[in-house]
């Protein structure tokens, strides 16, 4: 469409000028919003980051260095730190899956009131200290703690169970941490089920097992593979949790950088486990997002 | 009622009659169904008007199966149903929502109820196939949901209820979505696919100008009781009471005063010579505006019309036609409305200029008066 046949060029007709300085002053000013949140990233993320990275390649003697990255292929120690850190996270993944899922599938069928004072349940630990509620575990579950004292009174068996201090307690306490960050996605998805779609189903023959797998859990997917994604991510730098409940026997990544820190004041190697654990966190993004076309998972379209 | 027409035996393998007794459904206390009595007969297309809240969805869901009433029973033929769980009533729904599943294409969401009842790959794509071609979308069974527009969505939302040939086929405002022109075309294209399947079809709408085209007949609902089950004709031109009267097409109604001889009279006017009924029952007329005309200088024999003066309150003029109120007597107004032709612009009128309007004693309707309904 040429302005030949829309009658006269723009610039012609009066106040076109104006209109458009006031335009592009209107969008600099929106630009000039985000300037707060950009320096924060800068300051906060790309700087440090960076710098890791930076310190990452240098030796002790302050020259150029590969070292630390060729001391965790070598060793195994490394190795095994970050199978337990995939395997931690991967398992408490699969555990908040498993309570997550039936608990956000009762949430989203009941009418929204009742909804929000049930959410409150899953929201209130989340507001709670995070170092409160791991400690809180260890006195539940300890060797002398109210769950052993209660299953050995009633009988389930007969000498405590060593329920902490091991992989079995660490499970126990990022599942519960986890938790709410799978469940609030994986609702909102399932809040956008509309009732019809049951109701189609239904109507076209399904039984409610069959409309269950072929409509609703299809339509819930997106929300689970994000809450899932969100938390095995959030798993694979967790600190806290595995540093009380594993007692010293859940060796995780985050773990294992303090350690080197504090023993060898080694910056460069707790750099370079801190660059491999981050590539490594971007590698399974990337590859979740081929797979499962995330970004229509995380824009939350259907 | 008979449960089947001459034309249609109960037998029709394509169509089941629906007989609905003493159907009754509560949200505490308030009735969204009454003991409601209707027989849908096989393979008529049987439309339930109402106003939103009147119990008219609630109806329909019943049918289908997705509430479960407080009491009563619904027959597909001769057997019960009442008890049956949605997905083993086979019965043919379109949602008003469409209700298609995103995560499918146009085929996998027709072809769904083929897959559930085991009807083998090859036949089921025929089948399919030939859904789409009856709704006129060959080729796009490919197509993700998201990329249809409205119209096609309907269609295939159409496909997917009949490609299983279920014997009912329930619609719930199929067509709310659509903009006016499509929805009009749509109305002509339901009646003509019912034509071609035969299937005995309850229709759910609020609009009473698509109840009207659409229906063989129309059953009008409202506070969860039926107020008049009859042809659109018949409901449009002998309303059975006010609620109906007023809710389908346009009506001015008007208190009747009965003398000793049983004659009905509108001031001075004499409507009728007895009522349409006995009893002891107060009379209303229902008045059209379109069925009155502008007397201007013809002669009207009064045994063939009755004839009002006033004065014109208002006038509108609204393109195919125009509207007006004129003040007769003291306190009432009569709504009327004729064509903008040539010939009758002569009768464009102003506010004040008294006015003649006769209305052809067969168009007189008498409704008993009474109670809010």
């Amino acid at each position: 469409m040429s302005s030949a046949e829309h009658g006269e060029p723009v610039d012609s007709l009066p106040n076109a000028t104006q209109l458009r300085v006031q335009g592009l002053r209107e969008q600099r000013l929106l630009l000039s919003l985000a300037t707060p949140a950009l320096l924060a990233v800068i300051a906060i993320i790309v700087i440090p980051v960076g710098w890791l990275f930076y310190l990452s390649f240098i030796g002790n003697d302050g020259q150029f260095t590969l070292e630390h990255y060729r001391k965790m292929i070598e060793y195994k120690s490394y190795a095994r730190v970050f199978v337990t850190t995939f395997q931690v996270s991967f398992l408490t993944t699969l555990l908040c899956i498993l309570i997550g899922y039936p608990l956000a599938y009762f949430l989203a069928i009941l009418p929204q009131r009742i909804a929000g004072f049930f959410m409150l349940a899953v929201l209130l630990p989340f507001w709670t200290s995070l170092l409160v509620r791991t400690y809180a575990w260890l006195v539940l579950l300890q060797k002398n703690g109210i769950l052993n004292d209660f299953a050995i009174s009633a009988g389930l068996w007969e000498t405590p169970i060593k329920l902490v201090h091991n992989m079995t307690g660490t499970l126990i306490g990022m599942a519960h941490i986890m938790l709410p960050f799978l469940v609030l996605p994986l609702y909102g998805s399932m809040r956008k089920i509309e009732r019809d779609m049951m109701h189609a189903a239904a109507n076209l023959g399904a039984t409610p097992i069959q409309a269950f797998w072929k409509v609703y859990f299809p339509l819930s997917l997106s929300g689970m593979v994000a809450g899932s994604l969100i938390v095995f991510v959030l798993c694979l730098g967790f600190y806290v949790t595995p540093a009380v409940l594993g007692g010293g026997r859940v060796v995780m990544v985050a773990t294992q950088i303090t350690a080197i820190l504090e023993n060898q004041f080694n910056w460069g190697a707790a750099s370079a486990l801190g660059v491999v654990l981050l590539v490594a966190t971007l590698v399974i993004l990337y590859a979740a997002s081929k797979l499962l076309k995330l970004d229509t998972v995380m824009f939350g379209k259907h | 009622m008979a449960s089947n027409t001459e034309t249609q035996p109960s037998q029709d393998p394509t169509a089941l009659p629906i007989r609905i007794q003493g159907l009754t459904k509560k949200y505490g206390k308030f009735y969204a169904l009454d003991s409601v009595d209707l027989e849908v007969r096989s393979g008529e297309f049987l439309t339930l008007l109402g106003p939103s809240g009147s119990g008219k969805t609630t109806l329909l869901m019943a049918i289908a199966g997705f509430n479960r009433p407080d009491a009563g029973s619904i027959r597909f033929g001769d057997e019960e149903m009442i008890l049956t769980p949605p997905h083993r009533r086979n019965v043919g729904m379109v949602f008003q929502s469409y209700a298609l599943f995103p995560h499918m294409t146009v085929a996998q969401n027709v072809g769904f109820p083929l897959k559930l009842r085991g009807v083998g790959a090859e036949e089921s794509a025929e089948r399919v196939n030939a859904a789409l071609a009856t709704v006129q979308l060959s080729g796009l069974g490919d197509r993700g949901i998201e990329q249809l527009s409205g119209g096609q969505r309907q269609r295939v939302a159409l496909a997917r209820a009949f490609v299983f040939r279920p014997r009912i086929l329930l619609m719930d405002e199929p067509l709310s979505a659509l903009d006016k022109k499509l929805r009009e075309q749509m109305q002509i294209e339901l009646k003509h696919l019912h034509e071609q399947l035969g299937v005995t079809t309850v229709y759910v709408t609020h609009d009473q100008r698509e109840a009207l085209t659409m229906s063989d007949r129309i059953a009008v609902i409202n506070d969860g009781r039926l107020a008049q089950v009859d042809s659109p004709h018949n409901i449009y031109n002998s309303p059975a009471n006010a609620f109906v009267a007023d809710f389908i097409g346009e009506s001015t109604m008007l208190p009747l005063r009965r003398d000793e001889g049983g004659k009905l009279w509108l001031q001075d006017l004499l409507i009728a010579d007895q009522p349409p009924a006995a009893g002891d029952n107060d009379w209303s007329l229902v008045i059209r505006p379109e069925r009155l005309f502008v007397i201007g200088d013809r002669q009207v024999d009064a045994d063939q019309a009755v004839v009002f003066s006033g004065e014109v309150r208002e006038f509108v003029f609204q393109g195919d036609t125009a509207y007006a109120l004129a003040a007769i007597g003291d306190s009432q107004q009569l709504a009327f409305r004729f064509g903008t032709d040539a010939s009758s612009s002569e009768h464009f009128m102003r506010p004040g200029d008294p006015v003649a309007l006769g209305l052809n004693r067969r168009d007189v309707i008498i409704i008993p008066r009474g109670g809010e309904t």
